[in-house]
């Protein structure tokens, strides 16, 4: 059973467009389509449009766009519960490229900053760390992280403030690393959070936690740390 | 021309940011070497992030273990057409390495004593074909998010150099057959650079797209197997392509072998356990060849489920809420997102899908990638290395063991890390360039510069999906691949005609996808031509009309060559580092 379903969507192109513009596409669908396959078919239609995507299932991040005002993954969006026409916007607050395609540089660099990686001063042993299945489930709800940058970019202080405020997706990330019972770096990650700006901008809106396409909550996050700050500076 | 092109130095290029580049560049980056890794997309979009049931080690964390049962069953797994030199490698280098990887970072989950989950997976055995064996290390059921993320993580702890979104096209080659390097396209400006490199692995993963149904991302184009292709290089064995046997009917993604090691069983439309009439021993833990033929037999016999009896179910529902939110929360997610059912409340339906490259760049233990050259079989290609799921090295001969190929990435990305540290010491300089090989990878990319009519890039590879599916799939004949072979020659013949309409610079995906169809379809033609060489039955390549295994004549790896064409074949190593050969046996389960 098909049907037809209406489409308005950013266009872009630096080379060809003094500015961006919305333009219309009616496309045919079926049942349990999900956003992308439709992005797909336009893209089938009119090949000059642009948008990044991949895995297809919701675990690459590549495809995280403005979806009817709310941002999301399209490859795991379906199209039965959208409005029509169904407004496909790029992510706000980054500088656009092409179409649906934004630079990301300022997203990868706040993430940079948080140094995310385990850091171990003690010698290593020949086997595993330990750890217990308790403090491992510290980790859930953290590590799934996809980079998609949904969060960030639905964030009013990162777009006031995208060089200078972390943005929650970088913040789940630094408190992934202080609940980690294996890292030794708390100090210097609670240090390097210090200021008005890196962590303390964040208001506790929740349009992170809200637009999560993994369900993950970076202000819950935030939370954690503001808590251990406290502690650890009292 | 090519002088006008820019250009950068490294001392190694890594292209290909999945799983085997970053563990290859982690390593020569910690090393000092100044290190390019190439991508065409950002790292962690890799499709190792797909991975979901685990990495294989003899940890012995769950039960008895060690790493001469492991080497067996991967010999055995594969059909006997594995190298055991480097199945030895491999096994015995895999706790060391799965240790390391969770010193990095990976969040393994854990079991009670604090030591690292391990769950069963199919094929595994204890002492040499006994008892069901659990040597799968697993992050829950996202190990490849969780190892590919760390990789990353590692990687610009280490300052490893990232040219993100940059597309690879071909291999640089001089006079006397070196390799200096890349041709890359930036895809944001849609221009092209210049990478020379005194070392080049190729990382660029697997080309599940040559099929319509698989697993594979949009981006598994068998990229770098058609650079070697191009460059002269044979690819090995690409007739082994394996279908895995539970992805979702009639969509492809892919649920984890894991959950039949935690416990789920396939089910046909009478409720029969049906495994246990093919492989009374492990059942639905049988190798993956096994159990995709299973299902395509009870599906064409008449005992596939649904209106149309076109699939199977897996049964999860008897493991409980709590097993399954704990060990198998991603896939849970998937099939309530796609199928909108729960599999805590009832059965999946299930139909084998297109999933894994075994064959591929051929290489040494090493990484080092080599090539038959007068009478050696096996010539290193100086300059050039390959590692990953676009390597054949060869640890999986005829079918890929779950759990084996995240171990296969990390441990020959390692290896060849250190390999190429080793070179450095001596290849102080680059080579100058000679050759045209430059020329001809400009030429290539302004053919798409033509405007006019002609068929689409989406048309074609639909078409190229459509032939492999149809004339290469699971059950394969004489009649059929003579055909297939017709087909897809035709249609290589149809590329001169086919035209891209958006012409642009700025992040031109449509260039992109036109550059991966030609990839696409030097893959498809060097897997159509090598299977319908080889005639016998073995791991996952099953011909109808040559049932059985001849290890008489086709203990062999084939060599397909672009020119002409051509086949070639050479020996299976059959001789391992330090222990006693398996000789082939037959292959029950
Ligand atoms: C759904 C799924 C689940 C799986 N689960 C498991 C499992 O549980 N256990 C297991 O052992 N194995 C599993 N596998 C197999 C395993 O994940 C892959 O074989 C492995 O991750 C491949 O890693 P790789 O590093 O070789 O390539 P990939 O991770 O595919 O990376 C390829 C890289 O090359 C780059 N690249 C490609 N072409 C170009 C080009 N032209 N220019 C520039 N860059 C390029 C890409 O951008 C990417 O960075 C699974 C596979 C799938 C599809
Ligand atoms: S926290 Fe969620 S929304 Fe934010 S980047 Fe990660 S996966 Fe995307
Ligand atoms: S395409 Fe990978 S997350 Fe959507």
């Amino acid at each position: 059973m098909s049907q037809t379903m209406r489409f308005s969507i950013y266009r872009y192109n630096p080379e060809t467009d003094s500015k961006p513009y919305m333009q219309d596409y009616t496309i045919e669908v079926h049942a349990g389509m999900m956003l992308r396959d439709a992005l797909l078919k336009i893209k089938a239609e009119d090949e000059s449009f642009v948008f990044r995507h991949s895995c297809g299932e919701g675990v690459c991040g590549s495809d995280g766009l403005n979806i009817n005002g709310t941002n999301g993954l399209a490859c795991i969006t379906p199209i039965a519960v959208l409005k029509q026409p169904v407004e496909v916007r790029p992510l706000p607050g980054l500088p656009v490229i092409r179409d649906l395609v934004v630079d990301m540089e300022q997203f990868y660099h706040q993430y940079r900053s948080i140094k995310p990686y385990l850091t171990v001063h003690d010698p290593e042993p020949e086997e595993e760390y330990r750890q217990s299945p308790e403090d491992r489930d510290k980790l859930d709800g953290l590590y799934e992280c996809i980079l998609c940058a949904s969060c960030s970019t639905s964030c009013p202080s990162f777009w006031w403030n995208p060089d200078k405020f972390r943005g929650p997706a970088a913040l789940l990330q630094a408190y992934r690393f202080i609940a980690d019972s294996r890292d030794q770096s708390t100090a210097q990650r609670l240090d390097e959070l210090e200021g008005p700006y890196r962590l303390f901008r964040c208001h506790s809106i929740m349009n992170c936690t809200n637009v999560c396409p993994k369900g993950l909550n970076p202000t819950k996050a935030i939370g954690e740390i503001k808590k251990i700050m406290l502690k650890h500076y009292v | 021309m090519a002088q006008d092109l820019p250009r950068r130095k490294f001392d190694a290029l890594v292209i290909g940011a999945g799983g085997g580049g970053l563990q290859a560049a982690l390593q020569l980056a910690r090393a000092d070497a100044h290190v390019a890794v190439v991508s065409k997309v950002f790292p962690t979009r890799s499709h190792t992030v797909a991975a979901q049931g685990g990495i294989n080690a003899a940890l012995a964390n769950v039960l008895p273990d060690n790493w001469h049962w492991h080497m067996f069953d991967t010999v055995k797994g594969g059909d006997y057409l594995g190298d055991q030199d480097a199945i030895e490698y491999m096994c015995r280098t895999a706790p060391r390495l799965v240790v390391e990887l969770e010193h990095a970072g990976v969040p393994f989950s854990r079991l009670d004593n604090g030591k690292i989950y391990q769950r069963p997976f199919g094929g595994q055995s204890q002492n040499f074909g006994g008892e069901q064996a659990a040597r799968t290390c697993a992050a829950a059921d996202r190990t490849g998010h969780a190892i590919l993320h760390s990789l990353y993580q590692q990687n610009i702890r280490a300052k490893t150099h990232f040219f993100d979104e940059y597309f690879a096209l071909d291999l640089i080659v001089d006079d006397d057959g070196y390799i200096l390097g890349a041709v890359v396209l930036e895809i944001e400006t849609g221009k092209p650079l210049i990478i020379e490199a005194k070392a080049t692995l190729l990382a660029t993963g697997g080309a599940g797209q040559i099929y319509r149904t698989n697993t594979n991302a949009h981006i598994n184009t068998g990229d770098g197997m058609a650079m070697a292709l191009r460059a002269g290089i044979p690819l090995q064995d690409m007739e082994f392509f394996q279908f895995h046997p539970t992805g979702i009917a009639g969509k492809g993604m892919l649920i984890t072998e894991g959950a039949r090691g935690e416990g789920g069983y396939l089910l046909n439309k009478d409720g029969e356990r049906f495994m246990e009439r093919y492989a009374p021993h492990a059942k639905d833990l049988a190798s993956r060849d096994v159990v995709s033929r299973a299902i395509y037999t009870e599906v064409k016999e008449g005992r596939g489920c649904g209106p149309d009896g076109d699939h199977v179910m897996l049964k999860l529902d008897h493991l409980g809420p709590e097993v399954i939110q704990k060990r198998l929360p991603g896939i849970r997610a998937t099939i309530q997102a796609f199928l909108h059912m729960d599999p805590v409340n009832e059965p999946i339906p299930i139909y084998p899908t297109a999933h894994y490259t075994m064959g591929g760049i051929p290489t040494n233990r090493h990484g080092q990638v080599v090539t038959p050259a007068g009478q050696t079989p096996e010539e290193v290609v100086p300059g050039l290395y390959a590692a990953g799921e676009c390597a054949c090295v060869s640890v999986h001969g005829a079918n890929r063991l779950g759990g084996n190929s995240l171990l296969d990435i990390v441990v020959f990305g390692r290896a060849a890390g250190n390999h190429i540290i080793e070179q450095l010491q001596t290849n102080r300089y680059h080579r100058p360039m000679t050759g045209d090989s430059i020329e001809r990878t400009m030429a290539r990319l302004q053919r798409w510069d033509r405007k006019g009519d002609g068929i689409s890039v989406g048309e074609m590879r639909n078409r190229l999906k459509k032939a492999m599916e149809d004339y290469c799939g699971v059950f394969r004949t004489e009649d059929l691949l003579a055909e297939g072979v017709q087909k897809i020659v035709e249609l290589e013949g149809q590329m001169d005609s086919v035209r891209l309409k958006d012409h642009s610079r700025i992040f031109n995906t449509a260039r992109i996808e036109a550059l991966e169809l030609e990839n696409l379809m030097d893959i498809a033609v060097a897997t159509m031509c090598s299977a319908h060489a080889r005639r016998e039955s073995r791991g996952a390549h099953s011909r109808v009309d040559y049932p059985e295994r001849d290890d008489e004549h086709w203990l062999k790896h084939t060599l397909f060559f672009k020119e002409g064409r051509k086949l070639d074949y050479k020996p299976v190593r059959t001789k391992p580092l330090t222990v006693e050969s398996f000789p082939p046996k037959a292959r029950v389960y």
